[in-house]
């Protein structure tokens, strides 16, 4: 055997024996983007946030959710896709983005139900707006106020990715 | 709170899907990366294709096929890396037993290949029972006292059969006829399963039933009681069959289970400084592991006129190997004599595929392992978490004391390399083990009742 041949073989070996441990990697690539939670009796089976406090929608609307699912898939790239809460006692917990209006407020059939002391029942609303191509945050009449990196809200506020909504303690993020 | 009105929650792995075809490609993938070792080595050695080629390689296939049709069957929600890297890490060292039975310096050198395949069809045969026996791995917890004593007579029973010439110092094997068997290689199994069983019961009383003495939680001492009773028997084994390897495995096994079941920092310190302690004493005591310990402090120094002892030469070999090795089959590993398939098989591996090749077997090994602890954090019942963690430990900790022993990192003990080195209850019980990983993680990754898999999620 000549010397070449011998020496491509050996890399050769080495070169394949990376490339299992390489696809192997791949394949286990989902560990790395974490979790899902799913609630028993979803029958969607939609990727949720924190149970606690992220409320399924009613029967009715499930139809609905899946019709908006395909949609959801087709949007361009870049859009926003979840809401992180990034600090206060739900710090963690992130909620998906479906096209549908979520609540924020201390009121039991909010999307996020918040557990801070500086929150109204109805605080505020983020919902996207079909016009400005884009999720939106407005303040449904909070006694603290709401306020987008710093400044109080007094009008609908189109959100981009990345900008901190604050209400109390609580401090919650648009992520793509 | 709307906590109290919510309902049950299931975490479950991000969409977890069946993925055994996965699997099968992966095992492919797995069957031909040995044949393309076994070529190598042959037009290295010979200049030719090695004549069994072909027979290699479809036993190897055979046996990894059968093995994923018993998974197909019993076992479909299962984790799809750990049968292909087994398999990998199987044919590998197949490959390089047969290249040291070619090596003709080595002195005394039986073929071995051949029974070893042997031993792989039969560890293989047993995984395709466990997975068809073993329903639910929740069963095993009837049987915690009955494994916890099976472990102990196994472990007992070599030091009651009378020791041989060129047991090598350790009193491990039973000699049945022509072959022998190393019992305490069915231990592994058998402790997590005793100690998981024993743990679900006891967790409580060992994690809050504490006193905080300098910011430590130190256990009452009735709760010690278990832990005491442990380290002794390691202590025991270690004295009357001199075998390190056993009693670190043991040891580590209980620690690590003691740790995860109570989340107790100080449990962990708490092992490790009776683990010295008992270390010590025993050294102090016991001539063959002062001989270790000797020869893990000086390895190259020269004995009896005769070179450099065998930490030494497996060092070398390391050394020779470089980044990318000598190539298959043209290294001098023989030199490193005695136990070159078994204990040392590391060593030839480093020489003939270098850093590069060592460090891909132990990424693979710490795969392996991490699918373990993964596993054991999908399962939902916590019989099947701390068993996953035992075996898992049980599993990385032996490569970590025979790797460690190889490259001179710890004192080396008698401890076989899991799937590579020669040594067949090492092989079967390796195989067993993950059997019953896969059964875990097949109950741990299959969908709750009512939650049908989505669409378009199985590849």
């Amino acid at each position: 055997m000549s010397e070449l041949t011998l020496t491509v073989m050996r890399l050769g070996f080495l070169a394949v024996l990376w490339l299992f441990v390489i696809v192997a990697v791949q394949v286990i690539r989902s560990d790395l983007f974490g979790t899902k939670m799913t609630q028993r009796a979803a029958t969607t089976g939609r990727r949720g946030g924190n149970p606690n406090t992220a409320r399924q929608p009613s029967a009715a609307s499930a139809p609905q959710q899946r019709q908006q699912a395909p949609a959801q898939s087709r949007q361009r790239r870049g859009a926003p896709t979840h809401l992180v809460i990034t600090q206060g006692s739900l710090a963690g917990t992130t909620v998906a983005l479906q096209g549908q209006t979520i609540t924020l407020g201390r009121a039991h059939d909010s999307t996020i139900v918040l557990d801070d002391d500086y929150a109204s029942s109805r605080h505020a609303r983020i919902y996207p707006d079909q016009n400005a191509g884009a999720w939106v945050v407005e303040d449904t009449g909070s006694t603290n106020g709401t306020f987008l990196d710093n400044a109080r809200l007094t009008s609908p506020t189109p959100l981009q990715p990345g900008s901190a909504i604050r209400i109390g303690r609580t401090v919650i993020e648009l992520r793509k | 709170m709307t906590a109290l009105e919510s309902p049950a929650v299931v975490i479950a792995p991000k969409g977890a899907p069946i993925r055994r075809n996965t699997e099968l490609s992966l095992l492919v993938f797995a069957a031909l990366v040995p044949v393309l070792a076994y070529a190598e080595t042959g037009l290295s050695m010979d200049g030719r294709l090695p004549a069994g080629m072909l027979w290699y390689g479809l036993g190897l296939g055979g046996f990894a096929l059968l093995a994923h049709l018993s998974v197909r069957r019993c076992a479909p929600h299962a984790d799809p890396l750990m049968l292909p890297i087994a398999a990998l890490l199987n044919g590998l060292g197949l490959v390089f037993i047969w290249r040291l039975d070619k090596a003709r310096e080595l002195h005394p050198n039986y073929p071995a290949a051949q029974n070893q395949l042997l031993w792989s069809g039969l560890g293989i045969a047993l995984f395709v029972a466990v997975m068809a026996l073993l329903k639910d791995h929740r069963r095993l917890q009837r049987y915690t006292y009955l494994s916890g004593f099976a472990a102990l007579v196994l472990l007992a029973l070599p030091a009651f059969f009378p020791a041989r010439a060129g047991d090598f110092g350790a009193r491990i094997w039973l000699h049945l006829g022509s072959f022998s068997i190393q019992p305490g290689e069915f231990v592994k199994i058998l402790l997590p399963v005793f100690f998981s069983g024993f743990l679900m019961v006891k967790r409580d009383a060992l994690a809050l039933a504490s006193r905080r003495v300098l910011g430590l939680y130190l256990p009452r001492g009735r709760d010690l009681g278990p832990i005491v009773v442990v380290w002794a028997l390691s202590v025991l084994i270690l004295v009357f069959e001199t075998d390190l390897g056993t009693s670190v495995l043991f040891f580590g096994i209980f620690v690590v289970m003691l740790y995860v079941a109570t989340q107790r920092t100080s449990w962990v310190l708490f092992g490790a400084l009776m683990a010295g302690l008992g270390f010590w004493a025993v050294t102090r005591a016991e001539g063959h592991v002062r001989g270790r310990i000797d020869e893990w402090l000086h390895p190259l120094a020269a004995a009896r006129g005769a070179g450099v002892g065998q930490i030494g030469q497996a060092l070398f070999a390391l050394g020779a190997g470089g980044a990318f090795g000598t190539g298959l089959g043209q290294g001098h590993s023989w030199l490193i004599g005695f136990a070159a398939k078994s204990d040392f098989i590391l060593g030839t591996i480093g020489e003939e595929t270098g850093v590069a090749g060592v460090i891909a077997v132990l990424l693979l090994y710490g795969l392996l392992a991490e699918r373990g602890l993964r596993t054991a954090l999908a399962a939902r019942d916590p019989f099947g978490k701390l068993l996953a963690v035992g075996l898992a430990a049980a599993f990385a900790l032996q490569v970590f004391i025979v790797a460690g022993g190889v490259t001179g990192t710890i004192p080396l003990t008698g401890m076989t390399l899991p799937f590579v080195a020669q040594g067949g209850s090492s092989v079967i019980t390796n195989w067993a083990l993950v059997a019953v990983l896969l059964k875990i993680s097949d109950l741990a990754r299959r969908p709750a009742p009512g939650e049908s898999l989505q669409p378009g999620t199985t590849p």
